[in-house]
């Protein structure tokens, strides 16, 4: 069953996919958002109850301008496990989503039962310096993003249409969802995580597409130096879209992990 | 009608190779394509040419902020505006401007502008430009969804600590400070006319002419491209029941002036190439960071100073491209005469700024062409809006109370009198009141 639904939270009007039934899980998405084709998170609705919203700023979701920084967005995400009457969760998070999601559980220990971070922002190491995910031009994107730039996903989710029309709306759209990660990521993805990490008590699983060129391993390891009970895993020929280019493989390892 | 020099103060001596082998002039091009001793010989070259426009009888000499780039030296255009200061005496100093949401706290620029206006005897012109997607998100790191947002924080700030009669405490967002309290503060009452430059966000229209403020469009692609924004802006004006006084509004285009029209294009069209392909060589992802224009913007489609559309725009153009599509005003000075009236009726605008000094333009040329520009085509156009009155000029001092930079020979003799003496203890602050 496929839902996209509206509903109040706080000050918002949220648009959520809602898939399955079970134990709640909530999916946070990255700093390019959902794309309406993420047959990913029907697959994990086989096993979970999957909750997956537009943050605000994105899709439809209204009240991007009341999430100015992590703290904003956290509790953000509390209001709405409040509202859907959810105390705990498991709690997936990609990148921009992974370092809210780490958030989350520093913050209150008690919300998340198991977290799984999927190639997380919210460190920076200068030796190896993030790529500057919102200079990068629309062309570039695929080589940046894709194990395999070429593949018929990457070439799918990177569609540019011909209409001027469509094409102005998608780069409005893009512009609005980029503004909103620009808050919590803009200039350096680092919002100060490093010193909470330590409070993490979920189990974590840390996953990574192999080749990811935007977020890449060494990140791995500094997650895993400051997260207590944290286990590594990588999926071969996947880079940061992962969950796009691996669905499969990605449902699986993230089953497995948190059915243990 | 009003002439202003605006200067840019470009790197010119970029490599011929330069756009092969570096993505962009702007943010990120290489620190070691800039030689220290070449940027002396250029800063001086480029004061004296803003001070010779002084002299030629230009009514502003301009300069403005950028960052991090060969296109533009004057990450503090201040700093120019201060040098300029001292040794000018006619031309009003327009300063377009200060990036004010980029100053921590914003009161620096309140401060320096100040200064300026004192220092000037009340010649500034006060810029406040949100400015570049490369210079402000880029270079300064700006949050670009809330650039605008701390924009007009700060504007609101500079403005109350101009005019307000006492100290005060400020709650912004951005900025917090319990005591605000100028000194020095403008000479200018209750303040320096303030110009907004802008590249096409519908919003600096509303904004300007809920001010009452000059609107400086500013772009390179000519007055024909900028038909569409001018019209814009009038709407605005119209809709909010406005005199349409074209003094409110500026425009920037490069000009240049020749004998002949052959001429122009022989001495003129490899600087203007430099200009094109080179000065505006800024990598696409750099030009329109995510959050930095409203969607409004992006879907009125308006095309800024280095607008994104710019590459595509003169891709494979030459001389005769640029003179056709407006992008320059350039030839003998009846052909620069007709091109300006024609530039000045369309756009309706008060205040020309010209780029005289383009690209990798040598001094011998701005020269030739800033004389030919004063002598033969400004007192051709100098009575065009004779109906309206320009209100968004300086206001300085009379010539019998402005000091100027004494004779050094002299110093201290003679008629260095002190002029303090005769204030004697009294409170003529209060007066100002």
């Amino acid at each position: 069953m496929k839902a996209l639904r509206q509903l109040h939270c706080g000050r918002h009007q949220i648009e959520l996919y809602e898939f399955g039934h079970g134990e709640p899980l909530l999916y946070i998405h990255g700093a390019g958002g959902l794309f309406g084709f993420d047959p990913f998170l029907e697959e994990l609705g086989r096993e979970f109850r999957v909750i997956a919203p537009h943050m605000p700023g994105y899709g439809e979701s209204t009240g991007s301008e009341l999430i100015e920084d992590v703290f904003d967005a956290v509790l953000f995400f509390h209001e709405l496990m409040d509202d859907l009457g959810i105390p705990s969760a498991n709690v997936v998070g990609h990148s921009m989503g992974g370092m809210l999601a780490a958030e989350m559980a520093a913050f209150d220990i008690h919300r998340v039962k198991r977290l799984v971070l999927v190639t997380p922002a919210g460190f920076w190491l200068d030796d190896h310096p993030i790529p500057d995910l919102f200079s990068t031009d629309f062309k570039d994107l695929p080589a940046l993003l894709f194990h395999n730039p070429r593949s018929d996903t990457a070439k799918m989710l990177m569609m540019t249409p011909d209409d001027p029309q469509v094409l102005t709306n998608m780069y409005v759209e893009r512009s609005k969802r980029l503004a909103m990660a620009s808050k919590l990521l803009w200039p350096i993805p680092d919002r100060g995580l490093k010193k909470r990490a330590y409070r993490i008590t979920a189990p974590t699983l840390l996953l990574w597409g192999e080749s990811d060129r935007l977020i890449p391993q060494a990140y791995a390891e500094e997650f895993r130096r400051h997260i207590r009970d944290c286990r590594f895993e990588a999926i071969q020929e996947a880079a940061h879209m992962v969950m796009y280019e691996k669905p499969n493989e990605f449902c699986r390892r993230i089953t497995a992990f948190l059915k243990q | 009608m009003k002439f202003h020099w605006f200067h840019l103060m470009p790197y010119r001596v970029l490599p011929d190779d330069f756009t092969q082998e570096d993505r962009s002039v702007w943010v990120d091009i290489p620190r070691s394509l800039y030689d220290p001793k070449v940027g002396h010989r250029l800063y001086n070259e480029y004061l004296d040419q803003l001070e010779f426009a002084d002299r030629m009888g230009f009514d502003g000499i301009c300069v403005n902020e950028h960052h991090q780039n060969a296109y533009g030296l004057m990450p503090s255009p201040n700093i120019m505006a201060g040098a300029l200061a001292r040794r000018t005496q006619n031309a009003n100093l327009v300063v377009l401007g200060n990036s004010i949401a980029l100053y921590n706290p914003p009161i620096r620029v309140a401060e320096e502008f100040a200064m300026l206006d004192v220092l000037s005897g009340g010649r500034l012109v006060a810029g406040f430009p949100v400015g570049t997607s490369m210079d402000t998100t880029f270079c300064y790191g700006e949050v670009p969804a809330t650039l605008r947002e701390k924009y007009l924080e700060a504007h609101d700030l500079i403005i109350r600590s101009w005019t307000s009669p006492d100290s005060f405490a400020f709650n912004g967002k951005y900025t917090k400070l319990r005591y605000v309290n100028l000194w020095p503060r403008p000479l200018q009452q209750p303040h320096p006319p303030v110009w907004i430059p802008g590249g096409g966000s519908v919003e600096t229209w509303d904004f300007c002419v809920d001010h009452d403020y000059q609107y400086s469009f500013l772009s390179y692609f000519g007055y024909k491209q900028a038909k569409k924004v001018a019209d814009g802006y009038w709407e605005v004006m119209a809709r909010k029941g406005k005199e349409p006084n074209p003094y409110s509004l500026g425009f920037a285009q490069v000009v240049a002036v020749a004998n002949t029209d052959e001429e122009a294009e022989r001495d003129y069209a490899p600087h203007m190439d430099y200009f094109y392909n080179r000065c505006l060589h800024v990598y696409v992802g750099f030009v329109d960071a995510p959050g930095y224009r409203s969607a409004n913007s992006i879907r009125a489609g308006l095309t800024g100073q280095i607008a994104k559309s710019g590459s595509w725009k003169r891709e494979g153009l030459g001389w005769r491209d640029f003179v056709e599509h407006g992008y320059i005003v350039a030839g003998s000075p009846r052909t620069v005469v007709d091109g300006l009236r024609d530039a000045i009726k369309s756009l309706r605008c008060g205040h020309l700024m010209m780029l005289f000094q383009i690209g990798s333009m040598p001094p011998e040329l701005v020269r030739k062409s800033t004389e030919l520009f004063a002598r033969e085509v400004m007192p051709h156009l100098r009575d065009l809006w004779p109906e309206y009155q320009d209100r968004w000029s300086p206001h300085r001092l009379p010539p019998e109370e402005t000091a100027v930079a004494a004779p050094l020979e002299r110093y201290g003799q003679g008629d260095n009198t002190d002029f303090a003496a005769s204030i004697s203890g009294g409170r003529m602050g209060e007066a100002v009141k």
